[in-house]
């Protein structure tokens, strides 16, 4: 592929949408590991499920690649932003964009902002403490205790509330993003476009929520 | 009388006036009274027009043509959309009988840097010319023409063409959109050769140019919002961007 390509404005929007959709498959994977948290077993399931995460050699080297793929994102995003700014100088004096177009659709940058300081706090919480500052002993299967951070880090109020609205950031991020993801990469068909669109709407709605569930359940003791 | 035939308006105008693309603009208020519901929104600025000569000052400078949302030239920016209040019409097709007495309507020229304001309400939309010039034709055979009929066209490919020629250049477009991106305009006159036998011999290098000239016009880049399509007059769909995306990558990929 010519480098011309992905420097035009379509180019752009093929890697935009291609790290998007990369990005959405890490969350399915990261829910679904997370979610045995829901054997309510004390973490035991959980903890035996990040330990493997943590040193198997390919989840690690796809580590990697993730975050080059999130910083690729963000990236990019700033770039289009940018562009798109000085692509209309003088800004209208009445806009009514509710008229032909959905809030959240117009408002990714500021949604993406949000998710972007979300992660910071969110790798300091559990990224950070797994990979180099250490965790708080062994369970009772002698994994390392990834659970207690959560536990610890769960019983703080305010932290709950910021994960919470966070997931409401990602949700509206991804109620937009899902399907813009497949049009910016030509995906565009009368049979398939409206099964992707419910289909995201489906994942925008249901990831975010079962992510926000761990931090309240565990902060009201219904997740011990 | 009844059906709201002959009804009368009583009107606050605000215009953004700009003498020339380097002047500084700014809002104009006019009130106008007795505004017929029939009129259209271009002959509503007739009157005002007429008014202004008479009080011997200058007359808006606003782009129409045809008058009859073909052409695409009234652009208007009214109230906060392209064409104003109503769907699938132009400025010049929309009649003050979507207003209500006492109404401020705010009309601005389309927004974008790859548009600059010539005077108050016309832009200046040859960047569109340009795209068009740098890849929207197609090669044809000298000497007789031959049989029409001697090239078969699928039925569900030349009414996608059709629906995407439908297209009038009015930037409508790129005025809706936050970003002021020219994808629909520019993916429509993509569609329509590409999807036919005859715009098959540059079909690789036409996405190729055409992307580049709106690139270099200045126009931003699409984010999937959909304003476009729900501001087009001619209904113009997403789904001609999709195609583009399509073409493109798949131009680059040899």
């Amino acid at each position: 592929m010519s480098q011309g390509f992905l420097k035009s404005s379509v180019g752009k929007k093929v890697l935009m949408g291609l790290t998007g959709l990369f990005l959405i498959s890490f969350l399915l994977v990261h829910c679904f590991i997370n979610s045995l948290i829901f054997f309510n077993d004390g973490g035991l399931t959980f903890n035996t499920a990040a330990a493997f995460m943590a040193h198997n050699w390919l989840i690690r080297a796809g580590e990697l690649v993730l975050f080059a793929g999130l910083i690729l994102h963000v990236i990019q995003a700033l770039i289009l932003t940018l562009e798109n700014r000085k692509a209309r100088p003088v800004g209208y004096a009445k806009f009514d964009g509710a008229a032909n177009s959905s809030w959240y659709s117009r408002s990714m940058g500021l949604l993406g902002t949000l998710l972007l300081i979300f992660l910071i706090i969110h790798l300091i919480h559990f990224w950070v403490k797994s990979r180099f500052t250490g965790l708080p002993g062994e369970d009772a299967n002698g994994n390392e205790n990834l659970y207690a951070v959560m536990q610890f880090t769960f019983s703080i109020g305010i932290v709950v509330v910021i994960y919470a609205l966070s997931m409401i950031s990602l949700a509206y991020h991804l109620l937009h993003g899902f399907q813009s993801a497949f049009q910016s990469l030509g995906l565009n068909h009368k049979t398939y476009t409206p099964l992707i669109k419910k289909a995201g709407v489906a994942f925008s709605l249901i990831i975010p929520f079962i992510f926000a569930l761990m931090p309240v359940l565990m902060y009201f003791g219904v997740i011990k | 009388m009844g059906s709201g035939h002959g009804t009368e308006l009583n009107l606050t105008l605000k215009v953004w006036r700009q003498k020339n693309a380097k002047a500084a603009g700014s809002f104009e208020t006019h009130q106008l009274t007795g505004i017929s519901t029939d009129m259209s929104f271009l002959e509503m600025f007739d009157v005002l027009n007429e008014k202004l000569i008479h009080e011997g000052k200058e007359a808006i400078a606003f782009d129409h043509d045809c008058r009859e949302g073909i052409c695409g030239a009234c652009s208007m920016y009214i109230n906060g959309r392209p064409h104003g209040p109503k769907n699938l019409v132009t400025t010049c097709q929309l009649h003050m009988r979507s207003f209500k007495n006492g109404d401020t309507i705010v009309v601005e020229p389309w927004r974008s840097a790859a548009f600059p304001v010539i005077k108050d309400l016309a832009v200046d939309r040859t960047a569109f010319d340009r795209i068009i010039a740098s890849g929207g034709y197609v090669s044809v055979n000298t000497g007789n023409a031959q049989d029409a009929n001697n090239i078969l066209i699928p039925k569900e490919a030349a009414d996608e063409a059709f629906s995407a020629a439908a297209c009038i250049g009015c930037g409508a477009c790129v005025a809706a959109c936050k970003n002021a991106s020219a994808m629909l305009f520019v993916s429509a006159k993509v569609s329509q050769l590409a999807l036919l036998p005859q715009g098959q011999v540059e079909r690789k290098e036409r996405v190729k140019k055409m992307v580049a000239q709106m690139d270099e016009e200045g126009f931003g880049n699409c984010t999937n919002t959909g304003a476009c399509e729900a501001e087009c007059p001619k209904g113009i769909s997403l789904e001609n961007i999709a195609r583009m995306n399509r073409e493109l990558t798949a131009a680059s990929l040899k």
